[in-house]
């Protein structure tokens, strides 16, 4: 992989210029003497078993029987060997269904409106002229700053105002604004270059068509970048919908696996499987998407925890 | 749609050569692109913004209907609100000792992922796949990591020899482990930036070093990390802003109990318990407002500390 721009697409090239101009990729392992090689690989080792382990014990203990999981000492390989039928009783059960599905309808929503009105948005603050631009682009950019968490008490007062507590709308709507996508693509799009508008315009395009047809095929890669975050931090949003939702048939997975825990108790291997179940799908995500994420991250430097 | 409109109404275009930036030709009707986002916008974060600006004025509560005007009643209390001071101070040390490794480690596995060991997308991927996981997702695996009789992390203690910790039952070490298992979680994301700005330096500056005979720890203290600086800087800052905002892994852990004796309860808790638990919802939104200017005043001392020292 590289950061360096897609060059199929004109329009990348101005956000990331230094890419251009032949940037360093990783060197060549063979450059290091044996010892520094060995050092290197082992260290790389080391750290890669440190991350992987969480991983590997819950993938193991997830496959286990309930039995099983609570033997000591501790063992990898189980005596009555490995069996599905914890993630059986999980999805047997119901509710994680249910979540799974609220999870995604939220999350896809969330996203294709995001990206939407940050599209438009970015558009307007880039493109166009207009009285009080700057004002409300610097209003915008200030919300930056803002951190969601110290709006709850008064944006869950205001839902029960409006009686969306417990409804898809009251989890979805103040996930939406998401200033700082806006910042991202008004910088992509004000390195298009004017050419192709304004030969657009010549032909009587108007604004909407310019932005439809011409800025938005030139950002695909942005806005594959920006999409895919918008994805990830409504998927792994905890807060908002914790305090919003308290009908489990309306929770997101992640408010669901917190209940999980209390509802199952000491079934670890179904506690497991729940946990496996719920992370799968960004990885997944992750593994079809590692170029578009990894330049989101390097262009945007954002990410959201 | 005329050509002009805006920028130079009685001038003649003139050819010019590609221009970048924003067109000054014609840009009528921006404001319909920006009005749908700027009413959710203000919908949603200005209005409670200011609605809560407001309510901590008030002495409000979720059950009762009537709330009464106290000025600055509420700020007056917190000062004086040993709470508010602990779990401040616990909010800080969890910076600090959060910030700390997630930097550190996450520039070492930066500069060594780009050493070219073969495996590069391996590497990249399991460095990285954690950060994907939902909140609920990662406590549920450490919560099972860090139990006392089963648990993978006390095996390996005394696999080694070492006595067992209590992760999750020491008041001593409840915050560490929520720094452990942060530190896990979200590493991903600083070093993939620290990998791209290790990409994005200029091949020529090591040929020009190798050629002056500089061997590789000359390279990376006399170009890499000076060069990072920069990296260093964003990621220090993102990092502390993240780390400030302490509350998900913590409560979801020690199940809203804030860890054993309290140990591990940070601000946002008690934001959280204050106005969600205990219905005090007035002084929910004064501690709100005043961690809000605490955040920004950390935040421009940063960037003044990062100015100077790239000056």
């Amino acid at each position: 992989m590289t950061t360096a721009p897609d060059t199929a697409n004109p329009a990348t090239a101005p956000v990331l210029p230094r890419a251009r101009s032949r940037a360093a990729e990783p060197t060549d392992i063979r450059r290091y003497t044996p010892l520094a090689r060995a050092g290197i690989i082992t260290a790389l080792a080391v750290l890669a078993v440190l991350w992987l382990a969480p991983l590997f014990w819950a993938v193991v203990t997830s496959l286990k029987q309930e039995a099983d999981t609570t033997v000591v000492p501790l063992e990898v390989v189980p005596d009555r060997g490995f069996t599905l039928q914890a993630y059986a009783s999980v999805l047997a059960n119901g509710n994680l269904v249910t979540w799974f599905v609220n999870s995604t309808v939220v999350t896809v929503v969330i996203t294709v409106l995001t990206v939407a009105l940050s599209a438009a948005a970015a558009y307007g603050f880039s493109r166009t002229r207009f009285r009080g631009r700057n004002v409300l682009f610097a209003l915008t950019i200030a919300g930056i700053m803002v951190p969601p968490q110290i709006l709850i008490v008064p944006l869950y007062r205001q839902m029960l105002a409006m009686g969306l507590a417990d409804t898809y709308a009251g989890i979805i709507l103040p996930q939406l604004v998401l200033p700082a996508m806006v910042f991202i693509l008004k910088k992509f799009f004000d390195g298009i270059p004017h050419e192709l508008e304004e030969a657009a315009r010549v032909d009587g395009a108007g604004q909407l068509r310019i932005f439809l047809q011409i800025v938005l095929p030139l950002s695909r890669s942005i806005l594959a970048a920006v999409s895919i975050f918008v994805f990830i931090h409504a998927w792994n949003n905890f807060l908002w919908p914790f305090i919003i939702t308290s009908d489990p048939g309306l929770m997101t997975l992640p408010v669901g696996l917190v209940q999980v825990q209390s509802a199952f108790g000491v079934r670890y291997a179904q506690v497991m499987a729940s946990a496996i179940l719920a992370g799968l799908p960004l990885i997944v995500v992750f593994m079809l998407f590692q170029r578009q994420i990894i330049r989101g991250v390097a262009t945007t430097g954002l990410g959201g925890t | 749609m005329s050509a002009g409109t805006v920028a130079a109404p009685g001038r003649v275009e003139q050819p010019t050569a590609p221009r970048r930036g924003p067109s000054l030709v014609g840009g009528r009707g921006g404001i319909w692109f920006v009005l749908p986002f700027m009413a959710v916008y203000a919908a949603f974060v200005l209005w409670p913004l200011l609605y809560g600006l407001g309510m901590s004025f008030f002495d409000t509560s979720l059950v009762r209907a009537e709330s009464r005007f106290v000025g600055f009643d509420n700020y007056v209390r917190l000062f004086a609100d040993a709470e508010v001071w602990r779990t401040l101070g616990i909010t800080l040390l969890f910076t600090i000792g959060s910030t700390i490794p997630l930097v550190v480690i996450a520039l070492v596995m930066a500069l060594l992922v780009q050493t070219g060991a073969r495996g590069q997308w391996f590497w990249r991927f399991v460095y990285f796949a954690p950060f994907l996981l939902p909140v609920a997702t990662v406590v549920l695996i450490w919560q099972w990591l860090f139990s006392g009789d089963y648990g993978l992390l006390n095996a390996a203690l005394t696999g080694i020899g070492l006595p067992e910790v209590g992760w999750l039952t020491d008041p001593a070490v409840g915050l560490w482990s929520v720094v452990l298992l942060t530190v896990w979680w979200t590493i991903g994301f600083n070093f993939l930036l620290y990998l791209a700005a290790l990409q994005a330096i200029p091949a020529q500056l090591y040929e020009a070093a190798e050629i002056d005979g500089a061997g590789g720890w000359r390279r990376l203290f006399g170009i890499t990390l000076p060069l990072l600086n920069r990296t260093t800087g964003l990621v220090v800052v993102l990092q502390v802003l993240a780390s400030l905002k302490l509350f998900d892994q913590a409560y979801i852990l020690f199940r809203a109990n804030g860890g054993p004796g309290g140990s591990a309860t940070p601000i946002l808790q008690y934001i959280y318990d204050t106005g969600f638990t205990d219905y005090r919802l007035g002084y929910a939104s004064a501690i709100s407002y005043v961690f809000f200017v605490l955040i920004i005043l950390i935040a421009l001392v940063q960037a003044r500390l990062s100015r100077r020292s790239e000056a």
